[in-house]
C-alpha cells in the first residue's frame, strides 16, 4: 500500500477544508471499499481525512422525510425500527449486502460511493477505462458474466455493486451534500452517472464535496415494499440481479409503482418503463410480466451475461408478486 | 578466457540495458507529468512518517510508533504480539481477523489502527476470564466446532457479537449472521451448534 498522510476531522466544514485543496486527498469513512482498493493499488490517495468522528450518524424523522446521517453504519440503518416498519425494502437491501462485520463498518455515504467489483477494474495489470482513462476495457471482450446489461457503453460495462442504493433509488431518496461551493440536494437517481465516454466519472460529486445525509421522503406506500436479491451463493455475495419494488394498490388496481434494479445496470437502475407499464393496471401476473418485459427492453447483454435478461425479468415478477401479496 | 570474455560482454550488455531502462523511465516520468492521465503520485517526504498511536486492547493500553497505513490487524499481530486474530484473505472476505471494537464485530484487516485511538478493542485473547473460558470458547470445544483452528478466533469473536446483537433466533439466522466467517475445513454444522448452545443458555455444555 502507498503511504499517505492522515488527519482526523471533527466537523464537516473542517473535513471539506482539508480535502478540497489537494486533488489526491480523499475522505476515509468506513474504509471497507477504499482500504481494500488501496491494498490493491487501485486507489492511491496521498492524504486521507478520517471523517469517522463527524457527528453525522443520526437517523431522525424530520417534517417531511426521514434523514439518515451519512456516517450511520449499514447495520444501524438496517435494524432501525422506523426503517424496518416504513421502508422495509431498505432494511432488506442492507441486510442482503456484505457480512455483519462489514455492515458494522460501512457507512451510508460510503456505500453510495463504493466502486465496482469488476475484476478488470481491481486488477492493475489489466486495462480499464474507469481506472486509467483511455486504456481500454478488458471486460467487453473478456469474461463478463457479472457485468451490466443496462446503461453500458463501448467504454465500460461495469455494474454498480450497492444493494442499499437500489432500494434508495426506488424510494426517491435525496442526497444532501456540503462542498467547497456550499450545500446541494441531489436526487439519488441523478447522483450516479452512466459511463458513456467518461467511465472514470462515476457521480456528480465535485472533489471535496462531502455527503452529509440521505433523505427519504415520507411515502404512504413504501411500507409495502420488498428487496429481492439473486446471487451465486445463498448469502454474502454480490447480486446477479436484484429488485427493489414498492406498490400502492387500491381496490386491486396499482395506483403507483416504484421499481429499481441492481446487479444489471452500470448505476442503481430505476426502471421507469416498468413503473409506467404497471400504472392503473390490475395487480396480477400479466401486469407484472409486462412490467418485467418493459424493464429489460433496452438490455444489451454481452457474451457471458445473456442469462441476466431472463433472470432480471423473473426476479422482477417474483418481487412484484410478493409486494402484491402484502395487501 | 572465452568464458571471461563472455562474462565481460554480458556485463556490458547489462550496463547498456540499465542505462536504457533508466533513460526510458525518465522519459516516461517526464511525459507523465505533462499528460492529463493520473499516474502513481510521487511520494511526499513527510508521507511515510510514523505517528504515536495508543490502542486500548483487552483493557491494556499500548503505545505504538507506527505509520498510518498499518491496519488494526497488523498492529495487533506484529506490534502488540497478539497473534490470536488471524490474517486470512486480508481483504475483508474471510472473517479470520474479526475483533470487537466497542463491542461490535469488525474486520480488523480493513481498518487502520490509527482510526481506533478512542476505542475499546477486544480480541480472542481478551475473552476468557483467567482460566475460565468464555462460554462461546467452551461451546466451541464441547461441539468440536473447529478442525485446523485457523478461522476459530474470528469465528468465536463473531459469534460472541452475534449473541450480543440479539437478531438470530433460528439455525438459518445463525448461518446468515455467521456468513462473514469462512471455514475451509467445513466445520459449519458444529459451529452452528456451538452458537445455538450459547444462544439457548447451555453455557456449561463444555463440561
Amino acid at each position: 500500500m502507498q503511504p499517505f498522510n492522515y488527519k482526523k476531522a471533527r466537523q464537516a466544514e473542517n473535513a471539506v477544508a482539508l480535502v478540497t485543496p489537494d486533488a489526491e486527498a480523499s475522505y476515509l469513512a468506513g474504509g471497507t471499499s477504499l482500504i481494500d482498493l488501496m491494498k490493491l493499488n487501485v486507489q492511491t490517495p496521498t492524504e486521507l481525512v478520517d471523517i469517522n468522528p463527524l457527528p453525522l450518524s443520526k437517523i431522525e424523522m424530520q417534517s417531511n422525510n426521514l434523514r439518515i446521517g451519512a456516517m450511520a453504519r449499514n447495520s444501524d440503518v438496517a435494524y432501525d425500527a422506523i426503517i424496518q416498519k416504513r421502508y422495509p425494502v431498505l432494511s432488506e437491501a442492507l441486510l442482503s449486502g456484505a457480512s455483519p462485520q462489514l455492515r458494522n463498518m460501512a457507512t451510508v455515504g460510503g456505500n453510495l460511493l463504493q466502486r465496482t467489483r469488476c475484476y478488470y477494474f481491481r486488477d492493475t495489470s489489466m486495462p480499464c477505462n474507469k481506472r486509467v482513462p483511455g486504456s481500454g476495457c478488458a471486460a467487453i471482450e473478456g469474461y463478463n458474466r457479472i457485468h451490466a446489461i443496462l446503461g453500458g457503453s463501448d467504454r465500460c460495462i461495469a455494474t454498480h455493486p450497492s444493494d442499499m442504493a437500489v432500494a434508495m433509488v426506488a424510494l426517491d431518496a435525496v442526497v444532501q451534500t456540503r462542498g467547497p461551493n456550499g450545500a446541494r440536494s441531489i436526487p439519488l437517481v441523478d447522483f450516479h452517472l452512466v459511463p458513456g465516454e467518461t467511465p472514470e466519472r462515476e457521480t456528480v460529486l465535485q472533489h471535496g464535496e462531502l455527503i452529509i445525509a440521505v433523505d427519504l421522503p415520507a411515502s404512504p406506500n413504501a411500507s409495502r415494499s420488498h428487496y429481492l436479491k439473486v446471487r451465486d451463493r445463498a448469502s454474502y455475495a454480490f447480486a446477479m440481479a436484484s429488485v427493489a419494488a414498492a406498490l400502492d394498490i387500491q381496490n386491486g388496481i396499482i395506483r403507483s409503482a416504484r421499481i429499481a434494479l441492481g446487479g444489471v445496470g452500470t448505476k442503481p437502475w430505476r426502471a421507469y418503463d416498468a413503473e409506467k407499464a404497471l400504472l392503473n393496471q390490475p395487480a396480477n401476473q400479466a401486469a407484472f410480466q409486462a412490467a418485467a418485459n418493459a424493464a429489460v427492453a433496452g438490455a444489451k447483454p454481452q457474451k457471458y451475461n445473456g442469462f441476466k435478461v431472463e433472470l432480471a425479468k423473473r426476479t422482477i415478477v417474483k418481487a412484484l408478486t410478493t409486494v402484491g401479496g402484502m395487501a | 578466457m572465452k568464458f571471461r570474455l563472455r562474462r565481460r560482454r554480458l556485463g556490458q550488455l547489462m550496463l547498456v540495458s540499465t542505462v536504457a531502462a533508466t533513460f526510458s523511465s525518465f522519459v516516461e516520468k517526464t511525459v507523465a507529468q505533462t499528460s492529463a492521465t493520473k499516474t502513481t503520485p510521487m511520494l511526499k517526504s513527510s508521507i511515510s512518517e510514523t505517528m504515536q498511536v495508543t490502542l486500548q486492547v483487552n483493557g491494556t493500553k499500548h503505545s505504538l510508533q507506527i505509520e498510518p497505513r498499518v491496519t488494526l490487524l497488523d498492529a495487533l499481530r506484529e506490534y502488540i504480539g497478539l497473534t490470536g486474530s488471524k490474517k486470512g484473505c486480508d481483504h475483508g472476505q474471510c472473517g479470520a481477523c474479526t475483533v470487537l471494537v466497542d463491542g461490535q464485530r469488525i474486520n480488523s484487516c480493513l481498518t487502520f489502527a490509527i482510526m481506533h485511538t478512542d476505542a475499546a478493542i477486544t480480541t480472542i485473547e481478551g475473552l476468557a476470564q483467567g482460566d475460565n473460558l468464555h462460554p462461546m470458547q467452551a461451546a466451541f470445544l464441547a461441539r468440536d466446532a473447529f478442525q485446523c483452528g485457523y478461522c476459530t478466533p474470528g469465528q468465536i469473536c463473531s459469534a460472541v457479537s452475534l449473541v450480543n446483537e440479539g437478531h438470530a433466533k433460528s439455525d438459518d439466522e445463525i448461518r446468515e449472521l455467521m456468513s462473514g466467517n469462512i471455514c475451509r475445513c467445513g466445520a459449519y454444522p458444529n459451529i452452528v451448534a456451538a452458537v445455538r448452545d450459547v444462544l439457548e443458555g447451555k453455557k456449561d455444555a463444555a463440561v
